[in-house]
């Protein structure tokens, strides 16, 4: 696994569902049809209302109108970020879009769990409310294993919770690739 | 001597062939059944296939379930090429358990089936599975749903999962988890005629939040649960997962059994109680004479408030329908107070399942079978000026834009559904206002909020309705 990331953060609000992420009317693309798939980037973060997309005048999208994929690396978020539906399209829509890492004061926990289990974002927790010191198109840095995630306009160094039990299925990339390297299922 | 579990905790060991589990441990279990659905089966299947192969088998043809709800009623032909999809992996893989809309052939917006007894779809899967005999206390169920926790209402352990998880399941018959801390809300008192479950969970939401129950089991105790109907008991382990919640429970009583027992495809289930020094994370206790018919106001389930405070609140659309506001007894609570009235907005009525289709045409509005003369509870809310619909989960999570009932404008809405964030019934500048179907049914009559309280003086009996 990678170690360093960096790029521009996108900022959100709290309580962010996942009909905000993906709004349900793109569900019929199905996400196992590789040209399909790249739609989900396309409306990722499409549900998110006017006055709050991106904050704080609310008006930048996360994809920009026509295009498949994002500017920004970073997803920075508050509370309950994912929560509302099991839809795995959100994370999928997420990385699909380019975005690499959530970072969240904390998840609902079945996004959390799907952006583990399928390895599509690396969901970090953080010790402080990022929101009110990032704003969106910010540089940041992370460094996975410092845990720390360094804004760089400010220079200022957050540190992030530990991944904790998560973090062997995290770094073996997906529930499948975990259960595959400890033998619970055959090899592909 | 194992320590002394809560249901949750001793359904997850015996899952996981182990004696005691305790919070914050993970686990690897067996799981009993897997439900999917037109939204999540496709790319559920298609992760099984890329992981395990394109011959792949699933692990237990008889312990997956799959039941087409979401995108039934449109045009839209990814929906349509989608159910094809199911239809296609039920026959390759020899599923016992399929209900398929046979009527959505061709292109075009599908006709809906002409009689919901005829039909071999059932409708919203949360509603689908107890009907179909899915449900039994002490299982272990997953779906790929996150209202999949609606069945804890029958004493096991349920809850949603992508479709990663899902597939991971379809090829092992196992998963891994956490094993959740338990919050015990307990409801005392007689149930006074003006309240409902939605109210009570409603209550639960405002009072800890949307993620008051992150990662954690919800049990709902006391004597007001005991009072319920299973399809009542469904409305609040339905939203378990609107206050973050991984699964909800009740107890098993007679009721569960003799539901249960009436349809289960399989004849032994093991029944697991909380252990009386089990330990709680959360306890909180409610008199139910003091609870007062509430909503949840835009744009979060957990915007409480109570319905006589909002009274003046305009709304331009009424909503009942979906898998926690659908069924049987909600459709009879609705039409006692609709009956003999008109709507003064435009009301969308949506059943949950063909059954409950079929029992609002079966039945009069004390939920007893239908006397000549009677009129039927769908009859009731029609001439009421109600449209009624095809079960589906429809307009609850938006859809589509041709879905039945769909706010494609920015209008106010009050709907017996479970989720009223942004967008989520369709238009991102909507409002949507959680109630009862007694809230949601008298708002509709006056064209405002309006406290149930106004029109319901005594006990609303559902009879038989949805009893076995």
């Amino acid at each position: 696994m990678q170690t360093r990331i960096q790029g521009k953060a996108y900022v959100l609000g709290d309580d962010i569902d996942t009909d905000q992420i993906i709004p349900a009317e793109y569900l019929s693309y199905n996400p196992s049809d590789s040209e399909e798939r790249k739609y989900f980037g396309m409306y990722a973060m499409a549900g998110v209302p006017r006055g709050q997309s991106g904050l704080p005048d609310g008006t930048l999208r996360f994809v920009p109108e026509g295009e498949f994929k994002t500017e920004y690396t970073f997803v920075i978020g508050g509370r309950n970020f994912g929560c509302g539906s099991s839809r795995e399209h959100a994370p999928l829509a997420i990385a699909e879009a380019g975005a690499r890492v959530v970072v969240a004061e904390f998840y609902a926990r079945i996004f959390f769990r799907n952006c583990v289990n399928g390895g599509y974002l690396l969901p970090c927790e953080s010790t402080e409310r990022l929101i009110e010191h990032i704003q969106t198109g910010d540089e940041c840095d992370l460094d996975i294993e410092a845990g720390t995630l360094t804004h760089q306009p400010s220079g200022r160094v957050f540190k992030l919770k530990p991944l904790g039990d998560v973090q062997p299925i995290i770094e073996a990339g997906g529930v499948f690739e975990y259960a595959r390297g400890s033998g619970m299922i055959a090899g592909k | 001597m194992p320590r002394p579990m809560t249901m949750t905790e001793k359904i997850l060991a015996a899952h996981a062939g182990r004696e005691d589990v305790a919070p914050g441990e993970n686990v690897w279990v067996d799981v009993d059944i897997l439900m999917t659905h037109d939204v999540c089966g496709p790319g559920t299947i298609g992760i099984f296939k890329e992981q395990f192969g394109a011959d792949a088998r699933v692990w237990d043809p008889d312990r997956v379930v799959i039941i087409p709800d979401h995108y039934i009623f449109t045009s839209d032909t990814k929906c349509h090429r989608n159910i094809q999809i199911l239809r296609d992996f039920v026959k390759e893989q020899g599923l016992k358990y399929y209900y398929d809309p046979d009527f959505v052939q061709g292109e075009g917006m599908p006709s809906p089936y002409a009689d919901p007894t005829r039909t071999s779809y059932k409708g919203v899967c949360h509603k689908a599975l107890p009907e179909e005999g899915h449900l039994r206390p002490g299982e272990i169920l997953l779906g790929t749903d996150s209202h999949t926790c609606t069945a804890g209402a029958f004493g096991q352990f349920a809850t949603g999962v992508g479709n990663t998880d899902a597939a991971f399941t379809l090829g092992t018959g196992r998963t891994w988890l956490k094993v959740p801390p338990t919050m015990k809300f307990s409801f005392h008192g007689e149930f006074p005629p003006y309240l409902t479950a939605k109210d009570l969970i409603l209550a639960v939401i405002g009072q800890i939040s949307v993620s008051g129950a992150t990662y954690k089991t919800m049990y709902f105790h006391g004597e007001g649960i005991a009072a319920l109907t299973l399809e009542d008991r469904m409305t609040l382990t339905n939203m378990a997962i609107e206050a973050g919640g991984k699964n909800g429970v009740c107890d098993v009583d007679d009721k569960t059994l003799a539901y249960v027992r009436r349809r289960s495809t399989r004849p032994e289930w093991a029944v697991q109680q909380d252990d009386p020094a089990a330990e709680y994370c959360y306890e909180f206790e409610w008199d139910l004479a003091k609870l007062e018919p509430l909503v949840a106001k835009p744009h979060s389930p957990d915007n409480r408030d109570t319905a006589h405070n909002c009274r003046r609140v305009k709304i331009d659309r009424a909503y009942i329908g979906s898998c926690t506001g659908g069924k049987i007894t909600d459709m009879i609570m609705a039409a006692r107070i609709l009956d003999g009235n008109m709507v003064k907005v435009q009301t969308y009525v949506v059943p949950g399942s063909t059954e409950v289709h079929a029992d609002m045409k079966r039945l009069n509005i004390y939920g007893e079978p239908l006397q000549p003369g009677e009129r039927s509870v769908e009859q009731v809310l029609a001439d009421a000026g109600c449209m009624i619909g095809g079960a589906s989960c429809a307009a609850c999570l938006g859809g589509p834009h041709d879905t039945f009932g769909r706010l494609n404008e920015p209008l106010t809405c009050i709907s017996t559904t479970n989720r009223n964030f942004p967008g989520r019934m369709g238009h991102k500048e909507a409002g949507v206002y959680l109630a009862s179907p007694l809230t949601v049914a008298a708002s509709a009559l006056t064209g405002k909020i309006t406290d149930p309280r106004d029109y319901v003086r005594e006990p609303i009996l559902t009879g038989s309705a949805g009893v076995v």
